[in-house]
């Protein structure tokens, strides 16, 4: 078994050069780049409009403890169920006892990270149950039986006839490759499972503290399927995710339709307050809420980091990576790829382990420009690497400072060796890019720029 | 200890060290942030106009674009006549509905048999209507949404397992943005909340497929508004 790093390199290499995922992959970012930009464009003030997300958010998670109270003692009053777990097998037991005890065969599943997160399919797999995701984009890698490709867009990195092959091979048939037809055969689908379905889960967008609510931002109405149609339903959500007031969704939702798919709100935006009311008809007689700590409270012990639990998970920041875009979301290995899984993962899964999600960035910057909620990503991945480099030195970089240190604080040595260096750059085009190239690493892939041929004090010299 | 004091205990004791505040990367010093008020968020989100007139031209322009058909009728007979319209143009045969403001009267003018969701009701069959006529609680000229509650609206499936879903909606009913939304579920549920409060924006659609954008994933295939 190999590390994720060796694996992650692996994967890479592979991809970036993969022409035609390169391909499917600009397509359908530079339509969501023209989308996202002119409903930034509808704002009065962008910017301040994230300022203020990013201070609605600080408040909810700096105050965490209290929201968090409040929410529970909330949805509590209208008759939920609300379970804690610290961990994600605990996640797992708490649903897998009420699918035991509701003697469920048949669970419909509305798209939540928090549950690829904690290996809740898997879970319920193994233990008999029939698992149906009900998203399109997650049914479709269900069936290929991939993890989603990005956090808002899973089967993003699939064609067409891609598609087709698969329902084709796993539903016994499909018309052909037009996506309509290919959307309407997963609808007959599971429209079935919706009626037969004993137990509905989902996750949250957000936890609203004030009125005990949980929101759920989706297009297709599988959400709103799922939390209607089943007799017990089933939200795992994140201990981060709470608002403070029922009005910060006024900003909050068009700002992750902005940001997640370039829509002015997405289709459904629907907030659940508890199980079927005594006035009401239908929708759940049993409503469980499973909140998820899984080290998130590690983050949150992390003063320097903790702005990482602002995230609302819009997916604006894998969006605009360079590396997102070459590497593609399945070569990070991880629940959370791009930017934010760089910075959060190595938290929340060990940091010797991941660390090299944080050096797979050009330090650009474009995450932090983008990130609705002004989470700090890039100065983040440069602390991660600090971090990192504290826990676990590198041998060959402090010999390499140590070298370099008494060279660069000794002008003349300093001049020697730039001297040196452009005598050794000349000799070094012989090699160059070839297998007896000592910086072959570097080189087969990159420039390497010319030592300038006069330094900066031999021409002050020489000025007329 | 319970798991809830575990992970309570474990919020405080990381929450005794302070963050730094948001937004400084500009070198302002800020004060501890304050909620924004509606007023703030009046300021940054999108503009929809002053006056009645131009934000119903503005909802119109959004259902328009989101693919709904919205149509502004003149009185409850109109609203009658534009049923039968439809009934006859998309050859309903059976009708889900709820016993409301509005759909009561007009859906017993359709003369069609009609599924009504107040009382217990089978899924089966109401998967089975070629529509579900609801009423709303706001249309929203900000984003061209319409939103409904299970108490308003029949509950929470009528407005979206029937292919078809029809809002009728009072032009009073029209607020400006999201913002005033909230203020209304408010000062309307602020007592007692029903259990689903939805925004509907549009018909059901999906991009997941190269992206291209394909209505009625598992919700209606089409929204039509009825507006008097």
């Amino acid at each position: 078994m190999s590390t994720p790093a060796a694996q992650f390199n692996q994967d890479a290499r592979r991809l970036s050069a993969d022409l035609r995922h390169r391909q499917t992959i600009q397509t359908a970012m530079g339509k969501y780049e023209v989308a996202r930009d002119q409903r930034k464009a509808a704002f009065q003030h962008w910017q301040a409009a994230r300022q203020m997300a990013a201070e609605t958010k600080w408040d909810a998670v700096n105050h965490l403890d209290r929201h968090l109270e409040q929410f529970v003692r909330n949805i509590e009053a209208r008759g939920t169920k609300v379970h804690w777990a610290s961990t994600a097998q605990q996640a797992r037991d708490i649903i897998l006892d009420i699918l035991r005890e509701k003697n469920a065969r048949v669970i419909v599943k509305s798209k939540a990270m928090t549950s690829e997160e904690i290996h809740l399919n898997e879970a319920m797999e193994q233990a008999g149950y029939e698992v149906v995701e009900s998203d399109l984009g997650e049914f479709i890698v269900q069936l290929r039986e991939e993890p989603p490709y990005h956090i808002v867009f899973p089967a993003m990195h699939l064609t067409r006839d891609e598609i087709k092959d698969v329902f084709q091979r796993k539903l016994g048939g499909a018309p052909s490759n037009n996506p309509e037809e290919l959307t309407m055969v997963a609808r007959r689908v599971l429209r079935e499972k919706y009626i037969q379905a004993d137990v509905g889960i989902t996750g949250a967008n957000f936890a609203i503290a004030e009125t005990g609510m949980l929101s759920i931002t989706e297009n297709e109405g599988n959400a709103r399927l799922t939390a209607a149609l089943p007799r017990t339903m089933i939200t795992l959500l994140g201990i981060e995710k709470v608002l403070p007031r029922l009005e910060d969704l006024a900003l909050f939702l068009p700002m992750l339709s902005a940001m997640g798919t370039g829509q002015a709100l997405s289709c459904y935006n629907t907030m659940y307050g508890g199980p079927r009311q005594p006035d009401e008809t239908d929708g759940p007689e049993e409503y469980h809420v499973v909140l998820l700590d899984n080290h998130r409270t590690a983050l949150l012990a992390d003063a320097e980091q903790r702005d990482s639990l602002h995230c609302i998970r819009c997916g604006a920041c894998l969006n605009v990576c360079p590396i997102y875009r070459n590497v593609g979301g399945h070569t990070y290995g991880t629940t959370y790829c791009g930017p934010i899984g760089a910075v959060i993962t190595p938290n929340l899964r060990g940091l010797n382990d991941w660390k090299h999600l944080s050096y797979a960035s050009s330090l650009c910057g474009a995450c932090t420009e983008t990130c609705p909620v002004k989470i700090d990503l890039h100065h983040h991945l440069l602390q991660n690497r600090r971090n990192a480099s504290r826990q676990k030195p590198s041998w060959w970089q402090k010999l390499a400072f140590k070298v370099f240190a008494p060279v660069a604080t000794r002008p003349a040595l300093w001049s020697l060796v730039t001297k040196l260096g452009r005598l050794g750059q000349k000799l070094h085009g012989f090699v160059k890019g070839g297998r007896l190239d000592p910086a072959y690493a570097w080189t087969k892939t990159r420039d390497l720029p010319p030592i300038a041929q006069r330094t900066f004090k031999e021409w002050w010299r020489t000025r007329s | 200890m319970s798991e809830r004091d575990n992970i309570l205990a474990r919020i405080r004791e990381a929450l005794s060290i302070a963050a730094p505040l948001p937004g400084h990367d500009h070198g302002t010093a800020r004060e501890t942030p304050v909620l924004p008020t509606i007023t703030d968020q009046r300021r940054v989100l999108p503009a929809v106009g002053q006056s009645l007139d131009e934000q119903l031209t503005l909802f119109r322009a959004n259902a328009a674009e989101l693919r709904a058909d919205f149509r502004l009728l003149n009185g409850a007979e109109a609203l009658v006549a534009e049923l039968k319209g439809l009934r006859a143009a998309e050859g309903w045969q059976r009708v889900a509905s709820h016993d409301g403001d509005l759909t009561g009267a007009a859906c017993r003018a359709l003369g069609l048999p009609v599924l009504l969701t107040d009382q217990a009701f089978d899924k089966r069959e109401l998967a089975a209507c070629d529509v579900g006529i609801t009423d709303c609680d706001a249309l929203v000229a900000q984003t061209g949404s319409v939103l409904v509650t299970s108490r308003s609206a029949g509950g929470r499936a009528l407005s979206v397992l029937p292919p078809h879903h029809v809002v009728v909606a009072r032009h009073e009913q029209l607020v400006p943005d999201l913002p005033a939304a909230f203020a209304l579920l408010k000062a309307k549920y602020g007592g007692g909340y029903p259990s689903m409060i939805s925004f509907i924006t549009g018909p059901s659609r999906t991009g997941d497929i190269e992206r291209i954008l394909v209505l009625g994933a598992h919700g209606p295939k089409k929204l039509t508004i009825l507006c008097v």
